[in-house]
């Protein structure tokens, strides 16, 4: 199985996002995708700047992927789509429908996001003869159901599973950082850059539940499938998804690294929970509420796909 | 404008009917459509009973088989496809991929409108089920403003349809997952946000506490109405406030831009509610009715009525309503 890095969630400034794709021009994760995917106003790099880190990175051995805006509502929006679509370097990860369009129009392979709801074999089926090369499992999909597409995957197109991060949740017109500053989306003041991690929603009873993230909404706890491994292996999940936070992103990559290599998984675990925001959940693998952490599931292995 | 109007059971569509929908539409009693409560839907007997009342009366019927299926029960959403063609319906509403293959493949005659649960807010997005299942109407998810709804309509392949009333969801349709980070269940895999299943009311000492799987949604003082714990609507501490930092309780209720979804080429009006009343669904269809007759008769001169205005704040969630993502300043 390979890492990835998935694109960046947060707005974060110009220089922690240079410095950050340094680090990990020399970290273990073979994928890399590059991208603004939340909100369109966050335009710290432009679009000529992602193309410059993609082809350092590649020149570092890296495969480059760019990602596309989840949420879709501007004509500008779309127009940033079909530029981003019409770049001849780097293959796109479609994270809505529009951009799979665009890609199948022009001809050009793609990927799937999280956020394109492929449920079944009927869809990937369909979208792997409309160009699909690789695709990522929606977060709130489990064991099960992943077995079963595995099962009857299509030839050529690899899975990806969303191995470690804030699950991305819900998208809204609404602007949820700006609206917790009283402001609003139009007149947002960039508040989500305050937010490197995003900014906690805790429940009346002070309990951590959700983040926000500009006009995403993700989980408090921090999704994480390392105790999963050996399922996800026996299931031939080809990639397994990093998605980045404010600290020890690379660390946390080098955790899932040892584990793939055949690591103790335990001390591993313990590592990796003190380098989390709050605390960790794998509910949705495990067919439970996302929020859910479930240990005592960790020994059991699925038949194989 | 065409008015589709809810019907969560036969009591509702009959409502809908009689206060002068022009279609109706519906779903089966189990996880195939988003509205899977207990109570409400149809079985095989009611529903022949339904559709002959509207057809009957010269209306529409639609079948919504619009959550999204796992391997494992994918034959029963073939099922409640053939089913709902077999008894003659107007257009299924429709969502996910695999099954739109399979209703366009079988049943290539059959009216097919695209759910809200597609999650399309562009016309690139429509394209796709166009090109692809042949769709004929596509309902737009509610984040979208008049202008870029607007927008939508000038390269839109199809019709479309838009929210007029009703419950709001605020989060773009067909992919949010709040409810099944919480609970496990979620309108995509299970038919329904916030299930019952895991709700509870506590009486405190000083008032109600609503949980959705023992987690706090909200806390009502003694005195104050509680409200269904919808995820989305519960008050939660964000930095130093307590408020509804997500979204307050209310209705979506676009009378007074009629005029304006007219102009810019909608073609049908769509009220939010099979799980309401009948009583919802004769008050909210009546005053639709009587506003979109109006409109259409003299969209210049047309007002917003405040007797309608009254009726519909009286069966609106928290008792008040917005214009929602239609008016850019709330977003």
């Amino acid at each position: 199985m390979k890492l990835s890095i998935g694109p960046i969630q947060y707005f974060w400034e110009r220089q922690r996002v240079l410095d950050f794709y340094q680090q990990v021009a020399d970290c273990p994760a073979e994928i890399i995708y590059l991208g603004e995917v939340i909100c369109s106003k966050r335009r710290l790099l432009t679009f000529e700047d992602w193309l410059a880190i993609g082809n350092e990175l590649q020149q570092s051995g890296k495969e480059v992927i760019l990602s596309s805006l989840t949420l879709l509502e501007a004509a500008s929006e779309m127009a940033s789509l079909k530029k981003l679509c019409t770049n001849q370097s780097f293959m796109v990860e479609a994270n809505d429908i529009s951009a799979v369009q665009i890609l199948y129009k022009q001809k050009q392979p793609f990927v799937t996001g999280p956020s394109v709801n492929i449920y079944n074999s009927r869809s990937l089926k369909l979208l792997a003869e409309k160009g699909l090369k690789r695709w990522v499992l929606p977060v709130e999909l489990g064991l099960e159901t992943l077995r079963d597409l595995q099962a009857e995957r299509p030839e050529g197109v690899e899975t990806e599973v969303f191995a470690l991060g804030r699950l991305p949740l819900a998208y809204s017109a609404r602007c949820y950082t700006a609206r917790s500053h009283n402001l609003p989306k139009d007149d947002c003041r960039f508040k989500c850059i305050e937010y490197p991690d995003g900014r906690l929603l805790k429940t009346r009873e002070e309990q951590d539940f959700l983040v926000l993230n500009g006009i995403q909404t993700q989980s408090a706890l921090t999704h994480q499938v390392l105790d999963q491994l050996p399922s996800l292996r026996a299931l031939a999940v080809d990639v397994l998804r990093i998605s980045p936070q404010s600290e020890h992103t690379m660390h946390i990559v080098e955790v899932f690294d040892a584990a793939l290599a055949g690591d103790d998984t335990d001390p591993l675990l313990e590592t990796l929970l003190d380098l989390l925001p709050i605390g960790a959940c794998n509910g949705y693998l495990l067919e439970h509420a996302g929020m859910n952490l479930n240990p005592e599931a960790k020994h059991e292995t699925p038949q194989t796909a | 404008m065409e008015l589709v109007c809810p019907a969560g059971n036969l009591p509702s569509l009959k409502a809908a009917v009689d206060n002068g929908a022009d279609a109706v539409y519906m779903g089966f009693k189990d996880d195939t459509n988003a509205r899977h409560f207990a109570g409400l839907n149809f079985t095989q007997r009611t529903f022949e009973k339904a559709v002959s009342y509207a057809h009957d009366k010269g209306r529409k019927v639609y079948v919504a088989i619009n959550t999204f299926p796992q391997p494992a029960g994918f034959e029963r959403w073939k099922a409640a496809v053939d089913q709902a063609a077999d008894y003659g319906v107007d257009a299924l509403i429709l969502a996910d991929m695999g099954v739109l293959d399979y209703a366009s493949s079988k049943w290539p005659d059959l009216r097919l409108h695209l759910s809200v649960q597609a999650s399309v807010t562009t016309a690139e997005g429509i394209g796709f089920y166009h090109d692809n299942f042949g769709i004929r109407r596509v309902v737009l998810p509610r984040v979208l403003s008049v202008r870029q709804v607007a927008h939508v309509i000038t390269q839109s392949p199809v019709p479309v349809e838009v929210f007029g009333f009703g419950s709001l969801c605020v989060m773009v349709e067909g992919r949010c997952l709040l409810s099944s980070y919480a609970t496990g269940r979620s309108p995509n895999t299970y038919g329904a946000c916030s299930p019952a299943s895991h709700v509870r009311w506590e009486e405190t000492g000083d008032g109600t506490n609503t949980r959705l799987n023992g987690v706090l949604i909200d806390h009502y003082a003694e005195g104050e109405k509680a409200g269904y714990p919808t995820l989305c609507k519960g008050r939660f501490q964000v930095g130093e406030h307590t408020f509804y930092a997500l979204e307050e309780p209310t209705s979506l209720n676009t009378l007074s831009i009629l005029p304006e979804l007219r102009k810019i080429g909608v073609s049908a009006i769509k009220v939010e509610g099979r799980q309401r009343s009948p009583a919802y669904v004769a008050q909210v269809t009546a005053v639709m009715r009587a506003a979109i007759d109006s409109c259409m008769e003299n969209p210049v001169g047309y007002q917003a009525k405040s007797q309608w205005m009254r009726e519909l704040s009286n069966v609106s969630e928290g008792s008040q309503t917005t214009l929602g993502a239609y008016h850019r300043p709330w977003q």
